[in-house]
């Protein structure tokens, strides 16, 4: 329930208070976010490098011009988008583990803390696990793929994992297109299923289970009473109802993959093999704080925003269209 | 015809026995239970696996059985040994701490402006801040860097503190809150002659201790794990965080598995605590914050 308080004619407007209840959040944030998203925009326009040796000059749209033929750009644009494939995998899966949660089962409230657990604790340390799991030769997921290949009298070769450049779609390393040879798993696929792992059981699951708890029961009871099967409930009657829900889970995963992939590539593989794992933010990264290339990491960082802010447009102008259901 | 179905269905659950009917959901519970725990396996084993390696000499952690042969607890002490890791501790949490009380209280006082005071244009501004939310934090990471160094607070704790202080975020996750509180009490309140810092610290505050306690268990957790922005501000050894020492730990340190994953196990164990803990608010809390203002 909320209480909101409609404006009357004549009641006082508590408008110099307000501002001083929020100066000291306002202060921060125009120093902090506002001033430095415009500052970025004005050094964007310039050759800024934190080395001396280059003299600083306004360069205009050079940078945004050299980014649209800076291939690197577009491969590492192209390597953050495949990162996301994990995406719809790790959203289907926190459903289908919300719609087990929602049963009244015994012991719920364990599953899901074991759930959530890779989610709270997900950071470097989970990183460095991750890496040791990965190892190609000692790594404990290799050795049970090789057991399981014996054991089958397979003479299956397991994955190279981080230090492989192949990828299920077979993208080549150096150019944009595809070949058979680089099919296979890598280290993108690698950091996906992480990925998927940690996420899985995660914010998503909990939103799906409040959004399934939500669902009034009186729907599906009526379609139940009409006959309708379990899948037909569920396509008619509860998926529509999560439908805000999903929209939600789906942009805010959409605008995170975007900006994601930094820690995985610092942490893990240093943004290899060969570049297949850097992703746009740790590009500008190594830019910035490797090259001191200030001017051109910010131009990236400009592209991303924008980018970022047509994703967020689409959500506004569908989000509030779909919450109405 | 609707109706005509109802009674199928009702006559069906009449003339089914008792005992068929419970022994079919007794088979559902069963497999519900057997792919719930095969996944609670699957988030497991990768936990499993770390803290059986921290305990194993480190020729074992490339070997395949699963147990150590002897247990080596002495694993754990080693780590601080090699590096200061209770120096990381101690970095990790203070700032974590002070970053999640400041954000706290210029949330609070934010939110109390955005949900309890009556001004023109409020839900404008309110829904403006709100939209800064998308910024994403790489654009503004460039120009905060080089602020700091402006002002010389690159490698110090309030370089690393302040920056992190002030959210949008938990000013709308306790406007929320604020929101569900009757106006009918700031108004007596008025009548009694309460200022406004005193409708806001006696009143509202402690009504909002819920959702107090979900922003502060979000910003501590957030803050302990933080990356990016100690990565790039850090030079220093006595000011790492766990999150840098352990990134240095496992790339200067060469292959000692076993001692980086006892590090591990220490760096998410208070992250389990908190979490077991506080489970209650966090998962409201969650789910609060997805709900559009």
């Amino acid at each position: 329930m909320s209480y909101r308080r409609r404006r009357k004619p004549g009641v006082a407007d508590d408008r110099a208070i307000a501002w001083l209840f929020l100066l000291p959040n306002f202060l921060g944030f125009a120093v902090f976010t506002a001033g430095p998203v415009l500052f970025s925009l004005v050094v964007s326009f310039s050759n800024w490098n934190l080395q001396r040796t280059i003299p600083f000059q306004w360069i205009a749209f050079e940078n945004y011009a050299e980014l649209m033929r800076d291939q690197q750009f577009w491969l590492y644009f192209i390597n953050t988008l495949y990162l996301m494939l994990g995406m719809p995998v790790a959203i289907a899966g926190s459903l289908a583990l919300a719609i087990l949660l929602s049963q009244r089962l015994r012991g719920i409230v364990v599953y899901r803390t074991l759930f959530y657990l890779p989610s709270i604790t997900s950071g470097v340390a989970l990183m460095i696990l991750w890496k040791a799991l990965y190892n190609p030769d000692f790594g404990p997921i290799n050795a049970a793929i090789n057991a399981v290949s014996e054991a089958l009298g397979l003479n299956m070769r397991a994955p190279e994992w981080l230090l492989s450049t192949a990828n299920l779609l077979g993208l080549e390393v150096e150019r944009v297109r595809v070949s058979a040879q680089q099919f296979g798993l890598g280290a993108r696929d690698a950091l996906i299923i992480m990925g998927i792992w940690i996420a899985i059981g995660g914010n998503n699951m909990l939103l799906y289970l409040a959004a399934l708890t939500n669902v009034p029961q009186e729907l599906t009871e009526a379609a139940q009473l009409d006959g309708a099967g379990k899948w037909s409930v569920f396509r008619n009657v509860t998926w529509p109802q999560l439908a805000p829900t999903t929209f939600f889970i789906v942009v805010m995963s959409f605008i995170g993959g975007l900006q994601g992939g930094f820690e995985q590539a610092r942490v893990m593989t240093g943004g290899g093999p060969a570049g297949t794992t850097t992703t746009l933010t740790y590009y500008i990264y190594t830019k910035a704080f490797e090259e001191f290339q200030i001017g051109y990491a910010s131009a990236v960082s400009w592209i991303l925003f924008a980018i970022i802010f047509v994703v967020t447009l689409i959500n506004w102008k569908f989000g509030a269209k779909e919450v109405s259901y | 015809m609707v109706e005509e179905a109802r009674q199928t269905v009702l006559v069906k659950k009449l003339v089914e026995p008792a005992g068929e009917r419970r022994r079919r959901n007794v088979v559902k519970a069963l497999i519900s239970h057997l792919v719930l725990t095969v996944m609670a396996l699957s988030a497991l084993a990768p936990f499993v696996w770390m803290v059986l390696a921290s305990f194993k000499p480190l020729e074992e952690v490339e070997q395949i059985n699963p147990l150590p042969t002897v247990w080596h607890p002495e694993n754990y002490v080693r780590v601080f040994e090699q590096i200061p890791f209770a120096r990381y501790y101690f970095n990790s949490v203070f700032i974590a701490a002070w970053v999640t009380f400041l954000q706290c209280l210029t949330s609070a006082m934010a939110a109390y402006a955005f949900a309890r005071l009556q001004w023109k244009g409020r839900d404008h501004v309110f829904r403006l801040y709100l939209a800064t939310l998308m910024i994403p934090g790489v654009v503004t990471m460039i120009p905060n860097y080089t602020l700091m160094v402006w002002l010389h607070l690159l490698d110090s704790y309030i370089g690393l503190i302040v920056p992190a202080a002030f959210s949008a975020f938990g000013t709308f996750l306790l406007r929320q809150f604020m929101l569900t509180i009757p106006p009918s009490l700031d108004e007596a309140a008025k009548i009694d002659g309460a200022t406004h810092w005193q409708i806001f610290w006696d009143i509202i505050l402690p009504l909002s201790r819920a959702g107090l306690i979900t922003l502060a268990i979000f910003t501590f957790m957030g803050n302990y794990g933080s990356f990016f922005w100690p990565l790039i501000l850090i030079k220093s050894e006595h000011l790492r965080t766990l999150p840098i020492g352990m990134l240095y730990f496992d790339t200067n340190y060469g292959r000692q598995t076993n001692l980086i994953m006892a590090a591990s196990v220490m760096n998410i164990i208070p992250l389990v605590v908190l979490f077991l803990v506080s489970q209650r608010f966090l998962v409201r809390g969650i789910q609060l914050g997805a709900i559009k203002g």
